[in-house]
């Protein structure tokens, strides 16, 4: 009889609260969009924050929701756009994949230093007491900030402790460019690949002194290219990207601090 | 009278995770930030209320009502699943603001060991319906008090100057066992 009176009570019990689960699931439901489990399959889900949302499962809500767009996330792939696309029944927006590019080569021994930094090992803790060691005030800190920001793994410091990035892990998602406190980060399109390496303002004399791969606002790569696609403003040559010809890499060679440098695949040139 | 010294025995004197030391998963886990720590443990407190009610209903009229009390850790477990499921979707329903931030916490709470020891002390205390539910109440909310005092501290230790070994986790179980020390004052308050 014990046997009995314990499975129907344990089954009674069962019984009683499954129906009113599944009576409160009818009456509770809330109408979620069955869009977004699926876009959240295609996404990364890195969760890097890039497209601006918390994480790739508020940013597939936003998707479902026409909130958002396709282009909006950096890191996923062409295959998984479309596939997202496809979902969501609309023709998918490539936008041209951007990678991060370090504007500054004034390492360690390029630059001059100008004292001995032993604070907290990090670029913000620098800047907020006199900048680190670099004398340069424009350039790269070099302690790494942007390299912790990464979730790719895809900038690491070189042996003079500048950031590189590698431009095939690069999701162009911008977190680093957000954590550096000198804004020596900046985010250009795969397929540019002539940039002044130097963010350097000062007057030439100050700049020639402090770094050896500071531009001095010389003008050769101005004059070199008759003024077609290089222009000096504030002591710092700018490259314009929309004359994109072959003759921005004649002032590659000419530049005498070698600031104007080819970064990534020359062949495209 | 008896309600208000169930109150204090249960919230402050017997505290779940300071002096019974149940439920420490979440008062490690959720104990980062004082916000979240706060919506656990209203999450819990209102649960343990519940789950007071229930289990004492189905102790009274079906496990001792059939002396089936040998039964009664399954049939707790039931109850707890049940109602935690029952809150979730409660909450979803009317304030998905507070079930995002719940997140994980709150189908976390099934698996609280303080809620079933709740329900087990409960028989082994023999309180009536009335003030079971004071119990159940008071347990949650001395739960949550652990939970925000343990919050504030760590809150305040981000910033604390803690030597390398001890960082993390270590330095919160030396809390713990500090918070615990210290309620063990009110032994004799009772």
């Amino acid at each position: 009889m014990g046997v009995l009176y314990s499975v129907l009570s344990m089954a009674g019990i069962g019984l009683f609260f499954s129906v009113l689960i599944a009576l409160a699931n009818k009456k509770l439901h809330v109408e979620e969009d069955s869009r977004i489990g699926q876009i959240a399959e295609c996404l990364p889900g890195a969760n890097c924050g890039s497209c601006g949302y918390a994480g790739c499962a508020n940013f597939a809500e936003a998707l479902a929701g026409g909130k958002s767009q396709v282009a909006d996330c950096s890191v996923c792939g062409a295959s998984a756009r479309e596939e997202i696309a496809r979902i969501l029944g609309i023709d998918a927006v490539t936008g041209e994949r951007q990678v991060a590019v370090v504007f500054c080569q004034g390492g360690d021994g390029v630059v001059t230093k100008k004292a001995e930094y032993q604070g907290v090992p990090t670029c913000l803790a620098a800047t907020l007491i006199a900048g680190g060691e670099r004398a340069c005030t424009y350039g790269c800190i070099g302690l790494a900030d942007c390299v912790r920001a990464c979730p790719f793994d895809a900038i690491h410091l070189n042996a003079q402790n500048i950031p590189e990035v590698d431009r095939k892990k690069c999701t162009g998602c911008g977190l680093c460019v957000a954590a550096c406190p000198r804004q020596v980060i900046e985010l250009h399109p795969l397929s540019q690949h002539v940039f002044v390496l130097c963010k350097n303002k000062d007057n030439p004399k100050t700049s020639r002194a402090i770094c050896k791969s500071a531009c001095i606002g010389c003008m050769i790569c101005e004059r070199a290219v008759n003024g077609q696609g290089f222009k000096v403003k504030d002591n710092l040559a700018q490259v314009d990207h929309a004359v994109y010809t072959k003759e921005l890499v004649l002032p590659t060679e000419k530049c005498p601090t070698k600031c104007i440098v080819i970064v990534g695949s020359r062949d495209e040139l | 009278m008896k309600l208000i010294i169930i109150f204090i025995s249960a919230a402050i004197v017997n505290n779940y995770v300071l002096a019974s030391f149940l439920g420490i998963c979440p008062f490690i886990g959720v104990s980062k930030k004082l916000g979240s720590a706060m919506s656990m443990g209203v999450a819990t407190t209102f649960v343990m209320t519940l789950t007071a009610a229930v289990a004492w209903l189905i102790n009274k009229y079906i496990l001792i009502g059939l002396h089936l009390e040998y039964l009664e850790i399954v049939a707790f477990i039931l109850v707890i699943a049940s109602l935690v499921q029952l809150v979730e979707m409660f909450i979803k329903k009317t304030s998905r603001p507070l079930y995002d931030a719940l997140g994980i916490f709150l189908p976390l709470i099934t698996t609280n060991c303080a809620i079933l020891g709740l329900a087990l002390f409960l028989v082994m205390k023999q309180y009536g319906f009335v003030e079971s539910i004071v119990y159940g109440f008071a347990s949650g909310f001395g739960f949550s008090l652990a939970l925000v005092i343990m919050a504030g501290i760590r809150e305040e230790l981000e910033i604390g100057d803690v030597p390398q070994p001890l960082r993390g986790a270590s330095i919160t179980l030396i809390i713990a066992g500090c918070l615990a020390l210290a309620f063990m004052g009110f032994a004799g308050l009772i």
